[in-house]
């Protein structure tokens, strides 16, 4: 398998990571050598093998809905890097 | 008052309690010497003005019932720290001050220990090297120009080299023990559950777990009794009743039954590691245990495994980081436009090249090819770990496949880097506790670790083979201040 600029380009944007032509040439190259590598697992068989999505074996607790942060809203708008007050800016998207 | 920095964790407690140092004699000793490390670079953002204020407050009223009375610590910037920077050694959160504490860190500070600063680290905790970091490469105490390994690179530098009496990591694939091994000390990565993760910046969250780094193996099973816990804000987060660590470690391990992996003897294994590894079968026999040929036939398919699911993971985590809320935020002509640079600005390479691998293997066509292959892969690699504790009680291994590199050695070369990781990232696949502890030099005086690997939820067990084989060892670190003019 090889993975060719065509499809770097694509990830990238599925990664919303905007990749110049030389980063998509080295990226390529990182990448294939990456996945020669990971190719190994073909050499097992796994059909009957249950997929493992967990480790931690337990099941969800619940828990009452409470809210339990109050009046943070200054705090957490300080770190965003636009800001007017009340909300979070970003460029424009509605004409 | 320079000795102070030289005195296990253990002791400084016991001194404070005697009253034969006050919190801000340690304090300040920790803070000078941090002072003169600057060359390490083991720090990323130090908070020593309002450590010595708090190390005063202590000693106003010290509370001397508490498990770690005014001890000055430093902890790996991956910590949300309230009201501290916390970059996670990234460009993207440069600017990040938490509005909450992690839970691990919360039970640090309630049991007395107050913050010395943040530790570099590879950014977002991807690397072996602590090259990967925004805030430059960590010097490692051992030896000029040496890596300290990673991502715990900066706590691993911390410790070996006396700025923190203790520190802790995060280990996903190696993080902790991989450094310790690196530098001469220990590192415990806990059993998946054991500590919340709740406020550690995620990598990859099935496999991510914080741990001790210590001098010594009692200070980091005490440094463990604090940070484990059961916490409901970690929906993993097991409750499973925990021991008092450091009270019940014994050396007595008689009758033990110790795993050998034939598969852990690696191709182009250095016969360095091949004969550590020999002594260490040695000291175990020699403390009363018995060894035990084991097999753990899908080993080498760990790695592979490894570098699907982690990143797969990873890519989810850091979709977060879009520039809207928090962090860096690149000029942009429109949202998607400002998203894409803030990205392509605000991670570093490896960063970028693990979230592309991520994407790829969880994108449309490739899901059942990649990500499910690896957790069936997964599901065979717990398999053999189930299948050897039928018959033994722990596994003995070396932690790492070679000694500490150089600084830009390896850093062209992806696969070989993650080959640095071959012995430890099957047990976080498996969810299960691993310690390192320092057995070795090797010809060039480099520090060299083994490893020990439990059952879930049997840390003690391995803390326990961790002490009596660390009395049998009697590793001297060697640090020559090499950094300090």
């Amino acid at each position: 398998m090889s993975i060719d600029l065509k499809t770097i380009k694509h990830i990238s944007k599925l990664a919303r990571i905007s990749v110049d032509e030389q980063r998509a040439e080295k990226l390529a190259g990182d990448l294939n050598s990456i996945f020669e590598f990971i190719e190994k697992l073909n050499e097992l068989k796994t059909d009957n093998v249950e997929p493992l999505t967990s480790i931690a074996e337990t099941t969800l607790k619940l828990r009452s809905d409470e809210v339990k942060s109050k009046n943070i809203r200054e705090q957490i708008i300080k770190n965003s890097p636009q800001d007017n007050e009340d909300y979070f800016v970003v460029p424009k998207v509605i004409e | 008052m320079s000795d102070i920095t030289k005195q296990s964790l253990t002791e400084l407690v016991e001194n404070i309690k005697n009253k034969k140092l006050s919190s801000t004699d340690v304090t300040k000793a920790f803070i000078d010497r941090s002072e003169k490390s600057e060359e390490l670079n083991a720090y990323i953002t130090n908070d020593f003005t309002s450590a010595l204020d708090k190390a005063k407050k202590f000693d106003q009223k010290p509370n001397l019932n508490l498990k770690l009375p005014g001890i000055p610590m430093a902890v790996k910037d991956l910590f949300c720290t309230k009201d501290i920077k916390t970059t996670a050694g990234s460009k993207i959160l440069n600017n990040f001050v938490p509005t909450y504490e992690s839970t691990v860190t919360e039970n640090i500070w309630n049991e007395g220990a107050i913050l010395l600063g943040k530790l570099n680290c590879d950014e977002f905790a991807m690397g072996s090297s602590n090259e990967t970091s925004f805030f430059g490469n960590v010097q490692s105490p051992i030896d000029k120009n040496l890596v300290p390994g990673g991502s715990s690179g900066g706590s691993a530098s911390a410790v070996a080299g006396q700025l923190t009496p203790v520190t802790i990591g995060t280990d996903t694939g190696g993080s902790i023990r991989q450094p310790a091994s690196f530098t001469g000390i220990v590192g415990l990565k806990p059993t998946y559950g054991s500590c919340s993760r709740y406020g550690i910046v995620a990598f990859a969250s099935s496999l991510d777990q914080a741990g001790p780094m210590a001098q010594n193996v009692k200070d980091c099973a005490l440094l463990h009794e604090v940070i484990s816990s059961y916490d409901s804000k970690d929906s993993t987060s097991i409750d499973f009743k925990r021991n008092h660590y450091s009270k019940e470690l014994t050396n007595n391990i008689k009758g033990k039954k110790i795993g050998i992996p034939k598969e852990y003897r690696v191709d182009g294994m250095p016969k360095e590691i091949e004969d550590l590894w020999q002594k260490g079968i040695q000291y175990v026999k020699d403390c009363g245990a018995e060894t035990i040929d084991i097999s753990l036939p899908n080993t080498s398919y760990a790695l592979p495994t490894y570098y699907i699911v982690a990143p797969a993971e990873a890519s989810s985590n850091l979709a977060r980081y879009d520039g809207v809320k928090y962090g860096f935020r690149a000029k942009g002509e429109n949202l998607i436009d400002m998203y894409e640079k803030t990205r392509s600005e605000g991670f570093g390479a490896e960063v970028q090249r693990r979230i592309m691998i991520g994407t790829y293997v969880l994108s449309s066509g490739y899901y059942d090819a990649y990500y499910l292959k690896a957790q069936k892969v997964r599901k065979l690699i717990k398999n053999d770990f189930d299948e050897a504790y039928k018959k033994v009680d722990a596994i003995l291994t070396p932690s790492t496949p070679s000694s500490a590199f150089k600084i830009g050695e390896k850093t062209n070369d992806p696969v070989s880097m993650y080959l640095n990781d071959i012995f430890t990232v099957p047990v976080n696949l498996a969810g299960l506790p691993g310690i390192s502890i320092p057995a070795g030099h090797d010809s060039k005086g480099y520090p060299l670790g083994l490893q020990i690997i439990g059952k879930a939820f049997d840390e003690q067990n391995i803390l326990n083979i961790a002490y009596a084989m660390e009395e049998k060892i009697n590793f001297k670190n060697k640090i020559t201040d090499w950094w300090i003019k």
